[in-house]
């Protein structure tokens, strides 16, 4: 709110400046007959399953807008940490940043003891993150990443709730993913299995859900590699053209011709030095 | 010294929201319209974002659990030893009206090894607008 003079320096963090004004403007907007703007309906295809040697991250690549395809190639497979990576889906500036912040954190805390940091300490800190936010970051993801204790895969809510379970899905295609998930994961599978087996359950998600499409990312981290595939398949490869269906020049005749040059007269001309410092 | 009790009750205000039916109250418990403008009845009717509050409050509940967690752990003089450190942190800073790193506290608060949205969004330290060097002063000492 404005007051005549400031008595302190505004602290920092989130600014709640415009909710006020913004519920005025929106019951003001709504007695002319106007709708004030919503927010766009997002979805996304994400998930993880633990293999053999490690986990496998999977994730469509279409950025919905409500009824637009904002991005047909965007990555939701973020980086978290040299062993760990993260899919996001909901608000994706939201998924963004929170992995972002939690990337740094997790940089200064293995900064700090020396060791690669842990699958569990990144789950905690995102999801006392999220909590702390009550749902109003809209972050959904499935975090995944090999440690000293093996491989680790969670699922992580906008509310901050958990799970830590074998194979895990998220977003508007979750429960496409989770029907190949639950038809043919088996403890222990071998890697080319278990990326084949990804590739179908975001297939799934792709063919069956509309906010999902395009390609499918995949992120197979082991306990001495991370291959980050991208992308690993086009779902849905665009045919070719089979002719050209432009005009030839010259297909439309030129009856006439006619040049009119135009009559300009230099007045003044002056030379300017270019400044090149 | 009158003075500077006046002025660490000052910073008490200012870190312990005070929420009422006048939240625009000034000193003397009634609104204070020279420096806080005029009420608006309407302004205190709209709701605001449900988060401003917990995030207003959010520090101070914070540090509030750790010391009492502290003093479930170690006993009442645990928390009375940080809480006296934090005081003396605490006023280690640059004048009022210019933005001060807080080292020393963030460093108590083992904030200085953590990135936050308070550390990205909204930085006073490149805040384009500055308020009245006077005015912010005087309001730190208790003056005005």
């Amino acid at each position: 709110m404005a007051t005549l003079s400031v008595c302190q320096i505004p602290s920092s963090g989130f600014s709640f400046d415009y909710c006020k004004r913004n519920a005025l403007l929106e019951a003001e907007i709504t007695k002319l007959g106007f709708n004030a703007p919503a927010a766009r309906k997002t979805g996304t295809t994400i998930c993880g399953l633990v293999f053999k040697d490690g986990v496998i991250l999977g994730a469509d690549t279409r950025a919905t807008e409500g009824m637009v395809v904002a991005d047909k190639n965007c990555s939701k497979i973020h980086y978290i940490s040299p062993n760990i990576y993260c899919c996001g889906a909901g608000t994706a500036a939201d998924t963004e940043m929170t992995t972002q912040i939690i990337s740094s954190n997790l940089e200064l805390h293995s900064l700090s003891t020396g060791r690669l940091p842990r699958v569990a300490t990144a789950n905690r800190m995102l999801k006392q993150m999220l909590f702390r936010y009550q749902g109003y970051i809209g972050a959904a993801l499935v975090l995944g990443g090999v440690d000293c204790m093996g491989p680790h895969l969670y699922s992580i809510y906008p509310h901050g709730s958990t799970d830590k379970l074998p194979y895990v899905t998220m977003g508007s295609g979750s429960l496409a993913a989770m029907a190949v998930f639950e038809d043919r994961y088996k403890p222990d599978m071998e890697e080319e299995v278990a990326k084949q087996l990804v590739r179908d359950a975001i297939a799934a998600g792709i063919f069956n859900d509309l906010g999902s499409g395009s390609n499918i990312d995949l992120c197979v981290i082991t306990k001495s590699k991370v291959d980050y595939l991208r992308p690993h398949d086009e779902a849905n490869k665009k045919g070719v053209r089979a002719g050209s269906y432009r005009y030839k020049h010259g297909t439309t005749g030129v009856l006439t011709k006619t040049v009119v040059p135009l009559d300009l007269e230099v007045l003044e001309e002056t030379v300017q030095t270019m400044d090149t410092s | 010294m009158p003075q500077n009790t006046r002025g660490l009750r000052s910073q008490l205000k200012d870190t312990v929201a005070v929420t009422g039916l006048c939240p625009q109250a000034g000193a003397y418990g009634v609104q204070d319209t020279l420096r806080k403008g005029f009420t608006s009845v309407k302004n205190e009717l709209l709701p605001s974002h449900p988060l401003e509050l917990s995030e207003k409050n959010f520090q101070l509940n914070q540090d509030k659990m750790n010391f009492a967690t502290l003093r479930n752990i170690q006993g009442l003089h645990a928390p009375l030893k940080l809480q006296m450190e934090y005081r003396a942190a605490r006023q280690i800073q640059r004048l009022p009206f210019l933005q001060s790193s807080n080292i020393a506290l963030d460093t108590l608060r083992g904030s200085d090894e953590y990135i936050g949205f308070e550390d990205i969004l909204n930085d006073p330290a490149q805040s384009e607008v500055m308020g009245e060097p006077h005015i912010m002063v005087e309001y730190k000492q208790g003056v005005l």
